[in-house]
């Protein structure tokens, strides 16, 4: 070795310490960074429970969980979260109703039927839909879906649960539409081939083997619709009204979870009253379901996974 | 090993006619409900510009939010809304690249990592009215930066960090493996690998995941609400911890009103909120095709 | 029966289906070029030939599998039972229930081995015991006996050869006169494969045998006639013996030695 290469050697070895430390700082750099996501969940389930808890010191869960009235800024207090819960269930349980059967169609015709121009027509149209902000979505409630149902239904009240249920349809439909025709597009050309060899028309292929085939996507689209519908604010609170109420039919004014959570930071509530503290234990209550529900998406997902391999 | 006799059964053949119809049936069903989709939004935007574009011209552009609706506009939202975008973009891409290139480029597929990564994706799913109660509460009361543009921007940020996060994963996930190998046999280090070579592939993915995040930060209103975004702002702020409001915090305010003029107003609003996404989502896509027609 | 492309093919006596001049195109490109053979009634014919000759196109159009494919048009005749099957007034449905197809790649239904094998008949309105039809289905595809302990499980959990002889069964089970097979082994190990290769001995005395292979010596072993086929058109066809120890086309007489290919 000359003394040329034994140099160089040297020098570079030096560099490795120095370069090796700059590693580790960014390294860590990145990770600080990655922690962040970490922190909002910790932050989310501190604040939250915290502020519950004070909440249930004051009041009882059972009074919270079964109670039917909600009144908590008016005398006299009642603290029963079920009318806020049922309203949700209303408006969710119409949107799916809505959203399941035409997306489901739409993913169906969208890979099994539609010619490659047909697809890039509708998917994109699709993806519009789906970026339209939600309060753009309330406006169309107001100004078109509730005239549009009281021309129909001249009984029906300016807010009702209805309108905000027919326009959260709308707009969880394209994510059902996208999601499942990801997991029916997903199913091999060679499991249809299969089927149809043996005699079938595209009406059974299509119900008795792809769709049978695709659903654990399917049904995971299903699933995060829904948690997406529960937490729908704007549209809701714009077109379902703001009365508490556990109605039977749709055309009642009530109120969804989320838009008791607006309703009350629009007022004024003071820091530590107890009317501030509700927000957190809806807000709370929201988390855990949509948490549940996007939980098991994930789930029934990853069972998907494993079918193919 | 002997088979049995070929099976003598007859198969009906009688309902053939039937099945056909059926198929057919089906298939029209599909194709007529998937287009109604494609009418709806064409009616959602009829409706929109129908109510609107009377009101759009300069004057709406650039006047303050009013009581009485003929001297109305949208000057402070607009401001807002485009405060709020720098103000969003500054925090969350760097935080949100970061994490994603820590979670692809340095993970070593440990337990953190793995939670991390569960981690998020529920994050992604959390309603946007949560985001603005944590952004309540930590940012506008904890951390003592009342209503501001900062607090708002935080908050924003949160909410789609998660979106950012995934997106830029899959964008760094198409970068072969080739490259990095390359880049290592050369005696490159991971962070020179991945700054000199893997970023820059992966930005083109990055970008339109980015901007399709911001496209659904400038939407949202329910966490700005929450944290304090005013409805009546006569003044355009002037640095981040001004109070503010935005465009769609307006629109909600004007459509929550009873009077016709204002609806329409709201409508205006919506075309001008409409096509800012309609610029963004049109500068995704020129991005994505400019980036395929490089690695053609 | 040995014949060249420029002989006007005779018609044996005992032959199910013909092809008569068939050419079939993927949008105008010539992939299948005027081939006529006869297959025989209860015998294995083989097609065989180097990869992208069209053996596997020339197959589907059998049994209308090339219907799917979009531009695919097809001219001459294929006849069956007195009909061109690819005539307007055919239902391709009608002519897969007669001529059924077993793929490269094993593809059972992600159900159970059950359901699989009852599927076909089921749709196409059989009415008698099913337990029955899929018992004897499966014995037909020597499966019955590994599977007749588990057969509400799933299909996936059987092993690649056995997939594949379920998928025979599956094909069995709607008692077709003519059994398509499209490289059948190919995915196979050399033990699953010698094991249906068993199997087609058995079945060609109840069924007519139709196997697309690019494997020479099992088209040696198995077939009793052989058509040669290289870029779409049809070099030779005969008797299986014949064809590869006294080939009459020189081109026949490379592709069996290996020449090339």
């Amino acid at each position: 070795m000359t003394t040329d290469t034994y140099q160089a050697v040297k020098v570079s070895n030096i560099n490795k310490r120095s370069t090796r430390w700059a590693e580790f700082l960014i390294q860590s750099g990145l990770g600080l960074c990655a922690l962040v996501s970490i922190i909002t969940t910790i932050a989310i389930i501190i604040i939250l429970g915290k502020e519950g808890f004070s909440f249930f010191q004051h009041v009882s869960p059972a009074e919270f969980f079964l109670g039917t009235r909600w009144v908590p800024l008016l005398e006299p207090q009642s603290f029963g979260v079920l009318p806020l819960v049922w309203g949700t269930l209303l408006v969710t349980f119409g949107a799916a109703v809505i959203a399941i059967p035409i997306g489901l169609a739409s993913a169906i015709y969208l890979s099994e039927y539609a010619s490659d121009r047909v697809r890039s027509i509708v998917k994109p149209v699709l993806e519009l839909l789906a970026g339209i902000p939600t309060v753009v979505y309330g406006f169309f409630a107001l100004t078109f879906i509730t005239p549009l149902l009281k021309g129909i239904f001249p009984d029906i009240q300016v807010f009702n649960a209805l309108s905000g249920a027919i326009v959260v349809g709308i707009m969880v439909l394209p994510m059902i539409a996208t999601l499942s025709d990801n997991a029916l597009s997903a199913v091999p050309q060679t499991l249809r081939q299969g089927a149809y060899a043996l005699g079938a028309t595209s009406y059974e292929v299509t119900t008795q083997v792809v769709v049978p085939a695709g659903l654990s996507g399917v049904m995971a689209s299903f699933l995060l619709a829904i948690s997406r519908a529960i937490g729908e604010t704007m549209a809701v609170t714009l077109a379902a009204g703001a009365t508490p109420n556990i109605s039977l039919t749709f055309f009642e004014s009530i109120q969804t979870m989320t838009a008791y959570i607006v309703q009350i930071s629009l007022g004024d509530a003071p820091a530590g009253g107890i009317a501030y503290q509700t927000l957190f234990v809806v807000a709370g209550l929201l988390f855990v379901i949509t948490l549940i529900l996007n939980v098991l998406s994930q789930k029934i997902l990853m069972r998907y996974q494993e079918v193919y391999d | 090993m002997s088979t049995p006799d070929k099976p003598a059964f007859q198969l009906d053949y009688g309902d053939l006619k039937r099945r056909h119809r059926k198929a057919k049936i089906f298939a029209n069903f599909c194709a007529t409900i998937t287009w109604m989709g494609v009418a709806l939004l064409a009616v959602l935007l009829a409706q929109v510009s129908i109510d609107g574009f009377k009101w759009l011209d300069w004057q709406f552009i650039s006047s303050f939010p009013s009581r009485f609706p003929a001297k109305a506009g949208i000057a402070s939202a607009l401001v807002g809304t485009l405060w709020l975008i720098s103000l969003i973009a500054i925090i969350s891409i760097p935080i949100g690249v970061a994490t994603a290139l820590y979670l692809e480029e340095f993970n070593s597929k440990n337990r953190l990592n793995r939670l991390i990564e569960l981690n998020i994706s529920n994050l992604a799913g959390v309603p946007s009215i949560v985001y603005g109660i944590i952004g309540l509460a930590v940012f506008v009361r904890q951390l003592g930066l009342e209503r501001s543009l900062l607090s708002g921007a935080l908050t924003m940020s949160l909410l789609i960090l998660p979106i950012i996060i995934i997106a830029s994963r899959e964008a760094i996930k198409t970068v072969p493996m080739s490259i990095r190998h390359a880049a290592f046999a050369l005696g490159a280090t991971r962070w020179q690998t991945t700054w000199a070579h893997v970023l820059p592939a992966a930005s083109p993915g990055i970008l339109t995941g980015v901007i399709l995040a911001l496209s659904r930060a400038i939407g949202e209103t329910a966490p700005l609400i929450m944290i304090g975004g005013l409805t009546y702002v006569a003044f355009f702020p002037e640095g981040p911890m001004d109070s503010f409001t935005a465009l769609p915090i307006q629109i909600f305010n004007w459509v929550a009103r009873p009077q016709q003029e204002f609806h329409e107003l709201a409508a205006g609003a919506i075309i001008v909120l409409l096509a800012v996404l309609l610029l963004m989502n049109a500068a995704a896509i020129v991005i994505r095709h400019k980036a395929e027609q490089k690695f053609k | 029966m040995n014949s060249t492309p420029n002989e006007q093919v005779p018609l044996a006596d005992d032959s199910i289906i013909d092809l008569q001049e068939v050419s079939i195109f993927y949008s105008g490109k010539i992939a299948v070029d005027k081939v006529s053979f006869p297959i025989a009634k209860n015998k294995i014919t083989s097609i065989i030939g180097p990869s992208g000759c069209g053996k596997s196109t020339l197959l589907r159009s059998l049994n209308r599998m090339n219907d799917f494919i979009p531009g695919v048009t097809v001219d001459g005749m294929v006849t069956y039972g007195g009909q061109n099957l690819h005539g307007s007034e055919v239902d391709p449905v009608e002519v897969r229930r007669c001529i059924g197809m077993v793929f490269q790649k094993p593809n059972p239904f992600p159900k159970s081995i059950y359901k699989n094998v009852a599927w076909g008949p089921g749709i196409n309105g059989y009415k008698d015991s099913m337990d029955e039809l899929v018992e004897q289905s499966l014995r037909q595809a020597a499966l019955w006996e590994e599977v007749k302990d588990r057969l509400h499980e799933s299909a996936l959990s059987l092993s690649g050869g056995q997939q594949q002889r379920l998928c025979i069964a599956r094909a069995l089970a709607m008692a077709p006169d003519v059994l398509l097979m499209d490289e059948p082994c190919s995915a196979l190990d050399p033990i699953s494969t010698a094991h249906i290769e068993d199997l087609l001995f058995e079945l060609k005395s109840r069924y007519t045998i139709v196997i697309v292979t690019h494997n020479m010596q099992q088209a040696a072993r198995i077939s009793d006639h052989t058509a040669f086929l290289e870029t779409g058109k049809l070099i030779e066809f005969g008797v299986t013996d014949q064809i590869f120890t006294r080939p009459q086309n020189q081109r026949t007489e490379e592709y069996v030695t290996g020449r090339f290919g």
